[in-house]
């Protein structure tokens, strides 16, 4: 498998906090790769390494065989970034913004216009080519920001939380677009903390949990490592009596609702069963809890399919 | 959302799908970033014509206050127009790349740069925009401040010559400050700050010949005064625009400005890439 991003043992300190502590990454070319993981995580130290922005302690990295560290300028022409913050001038308009970046990237005057004009129409911002950027919503900024990131055609995409504050049509347009951008080849490596967004969109998931990768995979194989179906008990109101994580079989499934059935909840009048898949919120969960929480390690050790847990 | 693009590749799609060939960022040549930059910081000012229009205004009215109410007091015969004009085109020179300041930290807050600093560009092309625009809207203030103390009765006994260099040397005394405010602009934690230390800066020129001469000053004031930069920049501009005796002030005026520039842009593209990368 061609890899776009590599890493290996990657390690920042600021201070006192160790916000990264070795940790490790392959992104294999054309994919969409998210890095998951809670605030302070070291989700945008990653970014920030990748894209040349901070200097790693220890540990190599490469994008698309360009070493951050020896190469920053080749790296640099590889890459573009749309970062956490709104990476748009607000002072000019949409088009001055996108003919800027153009011609900061190379191009003519006349090409980086040409190049504005598609990206406008491409992006539904026509009708606001003309306004100052200030005047954006939220969703129009972003995809300002990642039009910026588009006037050349590099191969590696970073995204640094790119949907964070948006609503939920906003955050569903881009997430269109991401994918178009994957589909015709772009790799994108993406931050974010929300879990429909990595399950949605992304080919693999990285969950980032105290500066290292706690998992790795695509989700179904994540959720596969919390195990099969959950057998809950809910009382009359609907809340959540007892939980059991089974592997998903016929036979687990009957011992769970049996066990149920004996134990004192079941006689609770209202009382439901109810049996629902895992989420990736589980996962998530299992793995950055820190200790081992019972009812998802038990379920993960009798799953079988224990990811490597570096 | 629907985009109006055609994409040619089906939409089911395998994370090891062979990428088309992908360009490379090209590398820009020349001066083409700094054009670039220029203009952008050049469109910033024409978008903000508040700000532009106070600077000018504002050092007029400090000329026009320094020339009526201190310079009544200071000499009723009014003369005083003719020994304070250089004084207030450094403060006003002062003033106005202090913006300068404030316009860099601002930009070092918003996420733009560090779009810019994923960019394969020369670091400081972002700071030379802000520093040439700074420099031309400055020398247009000065020009009005000269023109609007001509009206009040400054009587200058330059000849075209003089002018020419009395402008060069103040061209190049706003870049030495401004590129000094735009280091301070990246070194400061935010805009407020920047323009606190801006603040600071301007008190200079009181501390200078440029409204009583030095020799009024008290003993210990006295070789502070003497020495700091702006004393040597005024007695220039003096000596050109009324023919006051120019001594060594010319060239120790030429050294000061060239050092403060080169300090200040080594400075400011060694912050730009150390420290740019703050939210």
């Amino acid at each position: 498998m061609e890899l776009a991003i590599q890493a290996r043992g990657l390690r920042k300190r600021y201070g006192s906090t160790e916000v990264l502590a070795g940790l490790d990454l392959a992104v294999p070319t054309g994919s969409i790769f998210a890095l998951l993981g809670p605030n302070g995580a070291g989700k945008t130290t990653t970014i920030g390494i990748l894209t040349t922005l901070v200097r790693a302690d220890a540990g190599e990295a490469t994008v698309v065989g360009a070493d951050v560290r020896t190469a920053p300028g080749e790296v640099q022409r590889r890459i573009a970034l749309t970062g956490q913050s709104a990476a748009v001038d607000g002072e000019l308009t949409a088009i001055e913004n996108l003919v800027m970046l153009g011609r900061l990237s190379g191009l003519d005057r006349r090409q980086a216009r040409a190049k504005a004009a598609g990206l406008l129409a491409r992006f539904e911002l026509e009708g606001a080519a003309k306004r100052r950027v200030s005047t954006f919503s939220g969703g129009m900024r972003r995809r300002l920001d990642l039009s910026l990131s588009l006037v050349v055609d590099v191969p590696v995409l970073f995204l640094d939380e790119p949907t964070t504050g948006l609503d939920t049509r906003s955050r569903q347009e881009l997430w269109a677009i991401i994918r178009s951008l994957a589909d015709a080849g772009t790799t994108v490596f993406l931050t974010t903390q929300y879990l429909e967004e990595a399950d949605r969109l992304a080919d693999r998931i990285a969950v980032l949990d105290h500066g290292v990768i706690a998992a790795e995979g695509t989700a179904a194989e994540l959720k596969a490592r919390v195990g099969g179906e959950f057998v809950e008990l809910r009382d009359a109101d609907g809340d959540l009596l007892r939980e059991i994580p089974t592997d998903g079989s016929v036979h687990a499934l009957r011992g769970a609702i049996d066990e149920l059935d004996r134990s004192e909840l079941g006689a609770v009048p209202g009382a439901r069963i109810g049996i629902r898949r895992p989420s990736l919120d589980d996962v998530f969960l299992a793995i950055t809890a820190g200790g081992t929480p019972g009812r998802t390690a038990a379920s993960a050790a009798r799953s079988g399919e224990l990811l490597e847990t570096k | 959302m629907t985009t109006t693009t055609t994409t040619t590749t089906p939409p089911a799609r395998t994370a090891t799908a062979a990428a088309p060939p992908r360009a490379l960022r090209p590398r820009i040549r020349g001066t083409v970033a700094e054009r670039v930059f220029v203009t952008r910081s050049l469109l910033q000012e024409l978008r903000d014509p508040e700000a532009l229009l106070m600077a000018v205004v504002l050092p007029v009215m400090l000329m026009l206050m320094f020339t009526f109410i201190f310079g009544q007091a200071i000499d009723p015969s009014g003369g005083y127009v003719d020994y304070v004009v250089p004084g207030i085109i450094l403060l006003c020179a002062g003033f106005g790349a202090s913006s300068t300041a404030v316009s860099v930290s601002r930009d070092m807050t918003t996420g733009i740069i560090e779009r810019f600093r994923t960019m394969p560009l020369r670091s400081g092309a972002v700071l030379t925009g802000h520093v040439i625009v700074s420099v031309i809207r400055n020398l247009l203030a000065t020009a009005v401040v000269i023109g609007v103390a001509l009206l009040v009765g400054f009587r200058p006994s330059a000849t075209a010559l003089d002018w020419l260099a009395m402008f060069g040397v103040v061209a190049l005394y706003i870049l030495a400050i401004t590129y000094l405010f735009a280091a301070i602009g990246l070194a400061a934690s935010s805009p407020e700050a920047a323009n606190g230390y801006g603040f600071i800066l301007l008190f200079l020129p009181y501390v200078s010949s440029a409204f009583v001469p030095v020799e009024t000053m008290p003993d210990w004031l006295r070789p502070i005064a003497e020495h700091q930069p702006i004393t040597p920049v005024i007695e220039t501009i003096r000596s050109f625009l009324v023919g006051t005796p120019l001594g060594s002030s010319g060239w120790i005026a030429l050294a000061w400005c060239l050092g403060i520039v080169l300090v200040a842009a080594v400075w400011g593209a060694w912050l730009f890439r150390r420290k740019a990368g703050r939210r």
